[in-house]
């Protein structure tokens, strides 16, 4: 007996898959400003010659980079309400949890990059005079970013990919969203696979955006590191 | 300020443990799935035939450009329908784990070979050997070596995707934490302790691949 | 009158001493050449000179004023004293005029149009009018070292070092270089020169300074070490270098 496919009802809730891919995007874009920012900073502490500074911020990065994230999901779900004292929405803890997650994969490719970048620079800029933080600046970073966009890109595929373990705290992302609607309507097999199709269809463009930026950059004879 | 008090936790070891080699358990079979499967992908996606070449690509390109979770929450919701049996847990999970690293390992199998230089290939050919003596004898054994702190993270990557079994309710770590904390409603010591048996668990495996890449840089 | 009084300046890495204590007046207007073979402390004594390396012991005087060791210290003795690099560390990512701009918008904090006026006649005076809008990777070697020249000028350095900066360069573009140096030199400009070019040495330095070991071994005029020099290794240096001709 062959499966009678039907898709009317997962059309008919469109509306809700739509909502949910809006709600994803938007814990991967928060992710991501943070995290990006968070990591820089977490890479400029690391690379410190200050152990007081370099040691915690070592912690942080092999911590949240050797734990399941939907361990760590749990814990700021869960957990952190009760020590801290603070109402928790699945947003929050969602956002918190894969800012800083992210961060620390974004840092060691900050310092990968930082570090890769050769002596001579630092100082022909030390040598006009520039202070630490003008030759970081102006003349490290710049350089160190356009080497780090491959590896960023691929991060932000995985913290893409990784946002949908909110649904299990039920924040109603696009796999949540899939699922209610599968529940409602007694069809997972239809829904579920549009879901999955969508995340197919709005990853592999991104991916496909990366691999062409860094097409063009490898055109301009620069060197990448992962 | 919550009191941190672990002895409810020390007191359900026993479900921890039960936990435990559920994660161990699942996590070998998608060890051996995955990077067994991903080797065949890999040769696949490495071969010049079209009929090896181009199920191979769209197979990675599908399982790395989905969220592991929508695929084993498609096997183990939407799979039965089209599937004359029932689909545990266990096989579920193992499912979108293994299939989701073997598409990963299968680039990294690529990658490992390819960057083996062409002289080596003429060498053994010279010697009378066919393509497939050739692979194994020389160019397997040096690209193992080259590949082995990538695939070693892709092990690591494994233990923490074995948690996702979890939103199916697969008994492993994650599980038996949740069951613990809404028993004893101390979810800030079920999860702590469970994050930091992962971290103990996978911290020596990480340093192992720092270790690796840092020993492989040296030598290449 | 003495730009910049060295002593005793020592600097060790790990158990090797490669500045064994050094004592050097340099004036006002002086050109001198260091000459002395690979691992004698050269390079060393040049980068200790701008704080590139912190050296262990001495001190340093600019212009009679003993310098610390506080960062802040540091940067402004490195504004007075330019250095061009063997390798010429241009930043890749800016343009010719780029490169030489950005000191003076970024440490000097020149208004953009000014600073662009005056990279403009430094590239010029290193006869690179016409390739300030280029970026490194499009310069022969021997522009590259022009443009470094200029991004060191536009500072208004007191102090001129050249580490090396022919070395890295094909023998043909050598020339080009050493002409833009030749003609600092007739500007008076004061500068130490750590080179290899024995000819050009003897023909534009008003001192030379043979190192061994890291310390000075030999000094004097060109005419006096490298014409008639008195000391048995500084003679051998000289031997195995004789296919320059002064």
């Amino acid at each position: 007996m062959a499966y009678q496919w039907d898709f009317t009802p997962v059309f008919a809730n469109a509306d809700l898959l739509a909502q949910g891919l809006v709600n994803t995007l938007k814990v991967t874009g928060t992710a991501l400003a943070c995290g990006l920012a968070l990591g820089l900073v977490l890479a400029l502490l690391r690379l410190s010659r200050l152990r007081l500074a370099a040691w915690p911020a070592g912690l942080i990065i092999e911590v949240f980079r050797t734990t399941p994230p939907l361990v760590q999901l749990f814990w700021f779900f869960f957990a952190l309400p009760l020590i801290a004292g603070i109402e928790m929405t699945p947003f929050l803890a969602a956002a918190v949890t894969f800012s800083i997650q992210s961060s620390a994969f974004f840092a060691e490719v900050f310092r990968a990059g930082i570090v890769s970048i050769e002596r001579g620079q630092w100082e022909g800029a030390r040598a006009i005079g520039m202070t630490h933080g003008q030759a970081l600046r102006r003349i490290v970073l710049p350089q160190a970013v356009k080497r780090m966009i491959p590896a960023f890109m691929e991060r932000a595929i995985e913290l893409m990919k990784t946002t949908t373990l909110v649904a299990t705290i039920s924040y109603a992302d696009l796999l949540f969203a899939a699922n209610e609607i599968a529940q409602k309507t007694f069809r997972p097999l239809e829904t579920l696979t549009v879901a999955a199709l969508i995340y197919f269809v709005v990853i592999t463009a991104f991916s496909l955006f990366a691999r062409r930026l860094e097409r063009r950059l490898a055109v301009s004879g620069e060197s990448t590191v992962h | 300020m919550a009191q941190w008090d672990f002895s409810s936790v020390l007191a359900n070891s026993d479900a921890l443990l039960v936990g435990a080699v559920g994660t161990l358990r699942i996590f070998a079979i998608c060890l051996v799935a995955g990077l067994g499967l991903g080797l065949l992908i890999g040769l696949g996606r490495y071969s010049r035939r079209r009929v090896f070449y181009w199920p191979a690509t769209a197979f990675v390109e599908f399982f790395r450009n989905t969220p592991v979770l929508v695929q084993i929450v498609w096997f183990y919701f939407a799979l039965p329908i089209l599937a004359p049996f029932t689909i545990s847990p266990l096989a579920a999970a193992a499912l979108g784990i293994s299939l989701n690293s073997a598409a990963f390992s299968a680039e990294i199998y690529r990658g490992g070979i390819q960057s083996i230089e062409r002289g080596q290939w003429d060498g053994a050919r010279a010697l009378g050997m066919s393509f497939l003596q050739a692979m194994r004898r020389i160019i397997l054994p040096q690209a193992l070596k080259r590949m082995t702190p990538a695939l070693t993270n892709r092990a690591i990557e494994i233990f923490k995707m074995s948690t996702l079994a979890s939103a199916v309710a697969y008994v492993e770590l994650l599980q038996q934490a949740k069951l613990i904390a809404s028993l004893n409603f101390n979810p800030i010591e079920a999860y702590t302790a469970v994050a930091v048996i992962f971290f103990v668990f996978l911290w020596p495996l990480v340093q192992l691949t720092y270790l690796l890449e840092r020993r492989l840089a040296r030598d290449e | 009158m003495t730009l910049l009084a060295v002593s005793g300046l020592a600097k060790r890495f790990g158990g090797n001493a490669v500045l064994a204590g050094i004592d050097l007046d340099i004036e006002k207007g002086e050109r001198i050449a260091v000459l002395g073979a690979s691992g004698s402390g050269k390079s060393t004594l040049l980068r200790c000179l701008n704080f590139l390396e912190i050296p262990d012991a001495g001190s340093i005087a600019l212009d009679g004023k003993l310098v610390g060791r506080g960062e802040r210290e540091l940067v402004q003795v490195r504004q007075r004293v330019g250095m061009v690099f063997q390798q010429f560390n241009l930043f890749p990512h800016m343009t010719a005029l780029g490169n030489v701009m950005e000191g003076l918008c970024t440490v000097r904090r020149l208004a953009r149009p000014e600073a662009q006026a005056r990279a403009e006649r430094e590239l010029a005076r290193v006869g690179l009018a016409d390739k300030t809008a280029h970026y490194p990777a499009h310069l022969s070697g021997g522009q590259k070292q022009r443009v470094a020249i200029a991004r060191a000028l536009a500072m208004d350095p007191e102090l001129l070092l050249f580490d090396e900066p022919t070395s890295a360069l094909d023998p043909e573009l050598v020339g080009e270089v050493l002409g833009v140096i030749r003609a600092l030199a007739e500007e008076g400009r004061t500068m130490l020169l750590v080179t290899h070019e024995l000819g050009f040495a003897y023909h534009v330095a008003t001192r030379v300074i043979f190192l061994a070991d890291g310390a000075i071994h030999e000094q004097g005029t060109p005419d006096e070490v490298l014409k008639h020099p008195k000391r048995e290794r500084t003679q051998a240096f000289l031997a195995r270098h004789k296919e320059f001709s002064l």
